[in-house]
């Protein structure tokens, strides 16, 4: 790959020097020493009353303090990050008069897109890495926990899930960038589409799933309804990558969760007896449940790569 | 002074949707010159450089850079071919040394021979003492030189030159202009240039081409171009007034 080398390198330099990751790195630390130490206050009295607990490492990252857990705060956050690396990729050096410049030098024109992705992804990874470290230090100093193989092994597949995700995000901005000549356009448009499928598909999806099979009363309802309302919420919501997300990093982190809960009605008694005798899911058996989503994520990012690779070379090089 | 065609176009066209940039061009740019390349701005002469670097694909008709199709072996030709677009751009947080270093590095110039070979262009532009100060606070006229810089950076054989007179003061395109006839003389580097600084051009250029909506509609020295239009020689009429008659014709 004739140039990558180089523009990989230029980028990732870039990356890190710039103000606009210094800006993003206070607030990363900024978030994992309040999670950390949301998270380490609320354990505490997480773990009152339990007799043999599990997965107490997991705890850090997936119980929600006063505020929000890193799981939770990485899903509506994260994409935020994906597109402050990316929305002025293509455009910017457009409106400089670089992006010529490189092209006409013995580089394949592709270089140049992958270069950008490529050192985008890996700020991503450092980012993401090293706020998971920092939690994990201090809750080793918090809680006291030492972590077990499994959870390590967990805490890698959540990491690895993270960064695809919010190269996701990283992907559509420079889409955007290609696609749009003006930067202020792509961030706008990058950051209304954020919105959208973010929060807005969620809303879209339970009224699409109550006008089509209402179920008004949880109770009594026709079961056959209860399950075409909860399929059509599903999914609808599948729109939304945040979703596809929280679902593929739900039973990683959190191996106590029940993905069916909300969707089976049951009785007092059933619920104590449940929630008593749950057990923690294995790996293997988490990946099963979340492989799914996994797919549709790790698709995601791929098929937005290609279109904006298509675009790009397609695209005539003049501004 | 017929030697070698550097470039050959032939009927080489570039449509867009519904308009015509370059309409079945055909010229050559003979090995060791320096070639006015004229016209009115939206001519089509921007879109011909690109179509010659294989940047962008002409509807119909082929080119030729040193013998090889940009279209098939656009690498090979940007190896070869400097290209100076019109109003380049520069990273404005790095300093001229790094800019040619990110340069050198695209062009797989190994570190160590890319270090003297940025002095020793640095030196060639003028710019020895503002190798370490940042591009954002060059001039226009610095900033152009640095990017002659980046261009002599890999060695070329053919110099594209977009416009890099435009918007300099008459001392600094004259500076400019002196420069670019230095380079071709003493580098033998064949230069296609395109500028509107006539009286410049006249200078130092061998053969003119004037390109007006997609046409080349002439092509030669100053004085054959001269003859052909007043029937007196070249003494008698500048490069503005030729370029003139020709406009109004059109």
């Amino acid at each position: 790959m004739s140039g990558l080398g180089a523009v990989y390198r230029k980028e990732l330099s870039d990356n890190f020097s710039s103000f606009r990751f210094v800006i993003l790195f206070a607030l990363i630390a900024m978030v994992s020493f309040i999670i950390s130490y949301m998270a380490g206050v609320s354990l505490k009295d997480n773990l009152e009353g339990v007799a043999k607990p599990k997965f107490v490492f997991l705890m850090l990252f997936g119980t929600k303090g006063t505020l929000f857990s890193l799981v939770e705060f990485v899903a509506v956050f994260g994409p935020l990050i994906g597109l402050v690396l990316g929305f002025d990729a293509i455009n910017g050096e457009r409106a400089h008069g670089t992006l010529v410049k490189i092209v006409s030098q013995p580089i394949y024109r592709d270089a140049v897109i992958n270069g950008k992705f490529l050192a985008g992804a890996t700020t991503i990874a450092v980012l993401v890495v090293s706020v998971v470290l920092v939690i994990s230090g201090f809750g080793l100093t918090l809680v006291g926990v030492v972590p077990g193989v499994e959870e390590i092994l967990r805490l890698a597949i959540y990491v690895g899930i993270s960064i695809f995700y919010i190269s996701f995000w990283l992907g559509l901005s420079i889409l955007f960038s290609i696609a749009f000549r003006s930067v202020a356009t792509s961030f706008l448009a990058s950051v209304a589409l954020w919105i959208f499928l973010s929060f807005f598909v969620s809303l879209g999806a339970s009224v699409l799933a109550n006008a089509i099979a209402p179920v008004e009363k949880r109770e009594g309802a026709d079961p056959e309804t209860v399950v075409a309302n909860a399929q059509i919420k599903e999914g609808a919501s599948l729109l939304s990558p945040m979703f596809i997300y929280s679902n593929a990093t739900a039973t990683i982190v959190d191996p106590m969760r029940k993905t069916t809960r909300s969707l089976v009605l049951m009785g007092p008694m059933e619920q104590m007896s449940s929630s008593r005798f749950q057990n923690p899911l294995s790996l293997g058996q988490s990946l099963v449940v979340v492989y799914p989503h996994l797919a549709a994520l790790i698709a995601l990012s791929l098929i937005c790569f290609a279109v904006s690779y298509w675009i790009f070379m397609m695209q005539e090089i003049r501004t | 002074m017929e030697t070698q065609a550097i470039i050959q176009t032939t009927a080489l066209t570039k449509r867009y949707d519904h308009q015509t940039a370059v309409d079945h061009l055909d010229f050559q740019v003979v090995e060791g010159e320096v070639f006015g390349f004229l016209g009115p701005n939206g001519a089509g002469k921007t879109t011909t450089l690109l179509m010659l670097l294989g940047l962008s694909r002409p509807t119909e008709g082929t080119a030729s850079v040193c013998g090889l199709n940009p279209e098939r072996k656009a690498m090979e030709v940007k190896k070869i071919v400097g290209y100076l677009p019109e109003n380049v751009g520069f990273y404005g947080d790095m300093d001229a040394v790094q800019s040619l270093r990110y340069i050198a590095d695209l062009n797989r110039i190994p570190g160590s021979e890319a270090q003297d070979r940025i002095h020793e262009v640095l030196k060639l532009v003028g710019l020895s003492e503002d190798g370490v100060k940042k591009v954002s606070a060059f001039s226009r006229g610095m900033k152009q030189r640095l990017g002659i810089a980046e261009v002599l950076l890999k060695d070329p054989k053919v110099m594209f030159l977009d416009e890099p007179t435009l918007g300099l003061d008459p001392d600094g395109a004259v500076r400019l202009i002196e420069l670019i006839q230095s380079l071709n003389q003493e580098r033998k580097i064949t230069v296609l240039l395109s500028s509107h600084h006539l009286q410049q051009v006249q200078k130092i250029s061998h053969r003119v081409g004037i390109m007006i909506k997609g046409r080349m509609v002439a092509e030669g020295s100053v004085d054959a171009l001269a003859r052909e239009k007043f029937g007196v020689g070249e003494e008698k009429f500048t490069l503005e007034e030729i370029y003139m008659k020709y406009f109004q014709e059109v």
